[in-house]
């Protein structure tokens, strides 16, 4: 078992971790929605 | 449905917070492993997370796959309820009853679980006609596949000061989890590279087959010896009510946030699928010289 110190900064990590792998991907879920909307209204068609 | 989402968003938000709270201020220092053990209160909320959404692709997956015919629907529709009966019944036979308590499973847990399976099948099936099951399966697949990368990077850093080791080779729980996580990798892969015509049904076929490994991962730590800690909740195990409150609030919270993150992928997904049949049709009308809304027919088009 490590020390409470050490310890900590493994669970910091983990919780960090988690919201960084989240905001990556909703963050390629937004680029991905503004190039779509983007490219129906170059088409002429108005989006969702 | 405009107002639906920012409201659903800010209970989400206000979720994880408290949640947060709880994880970090709340809950009890676990007696041995100290502060470090709060990783759970994201590790196995993610885990469930994503094996709901992977049961859910499942289901959608074998939907679309029985939707090319009447005779299929039905027979599927017949197996699932077979499945359902079957499964419920097989639980309460004396002898795998007393399999199940002796894993500290309880029967009608077990039952339960089972029984999901049809109610899901046709939940999904009311809710998602038609290619929007299609849909569905890429969207619960994807953000499947981000829950359970959570899981895989969690769990490392919660065995390296837990075990002294980031790894344990050969342990069915952790190998099994990456090797769903691999799965729907490739069953994303395909979907985004290939071109085929057959592309939905062969992700759909390999959807069923992957999720064939959630019951081996999730069952695993009953019957195998495995590094991986025994379950704290219906496999015999103890918690402190105010750690099972913690992550069952947690598990709420991450439940909404994968809800959220679902319905935009799924719009996006619509979207996607909008421009592809604007470009097609522009395509078409390009190679034929026809405005769009022309009503000549294709015999007196220019050629």
């Amino acid at each position: 078992m490590t020390t409470t110190t050490n310890a900590l900064k493994f669970l910091y990590a983990a919780y960090i971790a988690t919201w960084a792998i989240h905001a990556f991907y909703i963050s390629t879920l937004v680029r991905r929605f503004s190039r779509l909307r983007r490219e129906l209204k170059e088409s002429g068609k108005p989006a969702l | 449905m405009k107002r639906l989402f920012p409201i659903l968003s800010a209970i989400t938000a206000a979720l994880l917070a408290y949640a947060l709270y709880q994880a970090l201020v709340v809950a009890p220092t676990d007696a041995q492993q100290g502060d470090v053990y709060r990783i759970i209160y994201y590790h196995v909320p993610s885990a469930w997370t994503a094996f709901l959404l992977f049961f859910i692709n499942f289901i959608a997956s074998i939907q679309y796959l029985a939707s090319g015919k009447d005779s299929s629907r039905r027979a599927a529709k017949w197996i699932v309820i077979a499945v359902g009966v079957l499964g419920v019944v097989v639980t309460f036979l004396p002898q795998v009853k007393a399999q199940l308590v002796s894993t500290g499973m309880r029967p009608s847990a077990m039952a339960t679980t089972v029984l999901c399976i049809p109610a899901f099948y046709f939940l999904v099936g009311w809710l998602f006609p038609g290619d929007r099951l299609d849909v569905l399966a890429l969207t619960t697949a994807e953000v499947g596949v981000v829950f359970c990368t959570i899981v895989l990077v969690t769990g490392p850093i919660w065995a390296k000061p837990v075990w002294g080791i980031w790894w344990a080779p050969g342990d069915i729980r952790l190998t099994s989890t990456l090797v769903l996580w691999l799965i729907y990798v490739s069953y994303l892969i395909l979907r985004r590279f290939s071109n085929s015509a057959q592309t939905q049904m062969l992700a759909a076929a390999l959807a069923v087959f992957g999720a064939l490994d959630v019951p081996l991962v999730y069952f695993s730590i009953w019957f195998f010896r495995t590094q991986h800690p025994q379950p704290v909740i219906g496999g015999g195990g103890s918690m402190d009510p105010r750690m099972l409150h913690t992550l069952l609030i947690s598990w709420m919270a991450f439940l909404c946030f994968a809800f959220l993150v679902c319905w935009s992928r799924f719009r996006l997904e619509l979207l996607h699928r909008e421009v592809e049949a604007v470009h097609a049709m522009k395509s078409l009308v390009g190679k034929d010289r026809v405005p769009v809304g022309t009503s000549l027919p294709l015999s007196r088009r220019p050629q």
